[in-house]
């Protein structure tokens, strides 16, 4: 529906046009006034800490010792980026991207599959998959550690693993937090992925069938293609969320075992170590990041994001 | 649909697979809950030895857990209900509005959704600190209201095309101004859009921690996921990790609650703010 077209004063313009202009103006101030609040709220929160974060990354800076505080200019910048831990943490990141969003794509997908076409305990299902989406990450986090944890665990009697320590492992600790990422992360994706099913014809899947293609060519040649867009704005969304993982690392191993996150080590910097350059340095590179990342899905992958800030 | 005895048996297999996936986690969280602290590292099994309510006794005597849940449920109904009122206000005026900037708020909005929060959390635990916001409770409403805006500006977009707006048009024929229309006649037929942003606004807010462990310090305004990665280590209790479970079934009772009574409200939320097509 556009509104668009609705709100259009062109009709009215021809009964009188100083009093179409009053309206005008009106309504222009209305709807300015309606939308400052918000406005004014999202950029105080980030508009003005961006900047300070730009500004702050410039200086040599430790709030332990404000008195040595001096102008480095990019020296920051170099610093993380010719460190090798700056370069591990990213490429944790990236893995922990790779593997949550491709998994719950796919699990995502087949959660959808059952949930638009459930005959029974379509509402027990509805409810079920939504609880991991509700429930708060940190304690998502903790369940998952401590059935894996050796002291409290049921994991390790279970599949026979006698006494080996999962978060003194650096693989088998990722292991574990992608896991409880992807448990609490999928229900989204699934939804996401059911509004697209639900927008595939019926015809095409019905004409499909009786001209005798199998299932599999169904999925492949008729349903995927044809919810592109829903799948697009889910693995974005996903993707950048993914890219910002900090509750689960911090929960499970605090960075230890070589685990920690671009997030995890801009909050280290910033918070814990109190190294104020250094750490916005890192968190500014974190943000441009993920600038890249959406640039590269909204331009090279030409997702529709007008659908999702609804203003077709 | 073939209602084959097959793929019968192949839907119930998927409906429990799903079940004990989604459930299992939660299930496990409130047995070792129920466990004595001193089972832990003593060959623990699935279900507790000995049930006991200790655990809770435990959380609900330490100001830490108390104090936290305190904080945890005022500030995320306040940011809620601040964030519902600032986003419904936009989404009426841009669903309904003609004014210049409606494109550039809508990619404000969405750009902010995709914001690398820690990024900003150096900076804001600075001017906090200078302001006076830092361990206030207003330190952490402000954050929380302005992340939780963009999805439920959508929300309430989404949900504000489908009103039948003639009913606007004919009260102002009937000579409201176009804020009595507004109060008067949309915002009963709004209300469910409006309830629906609240509960994903509020699962937002209290699922929150970056915010919750950066911009606090003290029990005067650290929310309880914050409060539970600080319960680690600290030798109050000789093992904390039953006493942490208990604070989390605490916390995760109003998070269940809230799926049971809405599940429709949330899916329909969640799904027709994002993909319209």
């Amino acid at each position: 529906m556009s509104v668009g077209l609705e709100t259009a004063p062109a009709p009215r313009a021809r009964t009188g046009r100083a009093k179409v202009t009053d309206r005008t103006k009106a309504e222009r101030r209305l709807g300015l006034l309606l939308s400052a609040p918000a406005v004014i709220v999202m950029l105080l929160v980030t508009g003005y800490p961006l900047f300070n974060a730009v500004y702050l990354s410039l200086f040599s800076y430790r709030l332990t010792a404000p008195d040595d505080r001096r102008f480095v200019g990019l020296g920051n910048y170099a610093t993380a980026l010719s460190d090798g831990l700056f370069w591990q943490n990213v490429f944790t990141t990236f893995l922990i991207t790779l593997i949550t969003v491709a998994v719950e794509l796919v699990i995502g997908f087949a959660l959808a599959m059952v949930m638009h076409r459930a005959i029974f305990a379509r509402r027990t299902l509805r409810t079920s998959i939504l609880l991991p989406y509700g429930i708060v990450t940190v304690i998502s986090a903790f369940a998952w550690r401590y059935a894996f944890d050796l002291q409290s665990g049921f994991v390790n009697p279970w599949f026979g693993l006698g006494d080996f320590a999962w978060f003194s492992d650096r693989w088998a600790a990722l292991f574990v937090i992608i896991l409880s990422e992807i448990w609490k992360t999928t229900p989204f994706i699934a939804l996401l992925l059911l509004a697209g099913l639900a927008q595939v014809p019926r015809d095409l899947t019905e004409a499909a069938t009786v001209d005798g293609a199998t299932a599999w060519q169904r999925l492949w040649r008729v349903i995927l293609p044809n919810m592109k867009a829903a799948i697009m704005v889910a693995v974005l969304f996903r993707t950048l969320d993914a890219w910002r993982l900090f509750d689960n690392v911090f929960v499970m191993t605090r960075g230890q075992e070589d685990t920690a996150t671009l997030s995890f080590l801009t909050y280290q910097q910033t918070i814990t170590r109190t190294a104020i350059g250094l750490g916005n340095a890192v968190g500014v590179l974190l943000f441009l990041s993920v600038v890249i990342i959406a640039a590269i899905f909204i331009k090279g992958f030409r997702v529709d994001l007008s659908q999702v800030r609804g203003d077709r | 649909m073939r209602e084959s005895g097959r793929s019968r048996v192949l839907w119930i297999i998927a409906t429990a697979l799903i079940l004990i996936w989604t459930v299992f986690p939660i299930l496990w969280i409130v047995m070792l809950s129920f466990k004595q602290p001193g089972e832990i590292g003593n060959a623990p099994k699935f279900l507790p030895r000995d049930w006991t309510w200790e655990n809770y006794r435990t959380v609900f005597s330490t100001d830490l857990f108390t104090s936290a849940l305190i904080n945890s449920i005022g500030i995320s109904l306040i940011a809620t209900f601040v964030g519902v009122v600032f986003a419904t206000l936009v989404a009426y005026a841009i669903a309904r509005l003609d004014f210049p900037g409606k494109k550039i708020i809508l990619s404000f909005a969405l750009a902010i959704a995709m914001f690398p929060v820690v990024s900003l959390v150096g900076p804001l635990f600075n001017l906090w600190r200078d302001i006076g916001l830092y361990d206030t409770w207003p330190g952490l409403i402000i954050p929380y209201i302005s992340f939780a805006l963009p999805l439920a500006i959508w929300t309430l977009s989404a949900f504000f095309r489908e009103i039948p707006w003639e009913m606007e048009q004919a009260a102002q024929v009937d000579g409201a101004t176009t804020w009595q229309a507004f109060r008067k006649v949309i915002v009963p037929l709004a209300a469910p859009g409006v309830f629906t942003a609240a509960i994903l606004t509020f699962f937002f807010c209290w699922n929150d921690f970056v915010f919750g462990i950066s911009l606090t310090s003290t029990g005067n305004a650290r929310p309880v996921p914050a409060a539970l990665a600080f319960f680690t280590g600290e030798s109050q209790f000789e093992q904390p990790t039953t006493a942490i479970c208990a604070a989390a079934v605490v916390v995760t009772i109003p998070v269940v609650v809230i799926v049971l009574l809405f599940q429709r409200r949330i899916v329909a939320g969640l799904t027709s703010g994002a993909v319209k097509g």
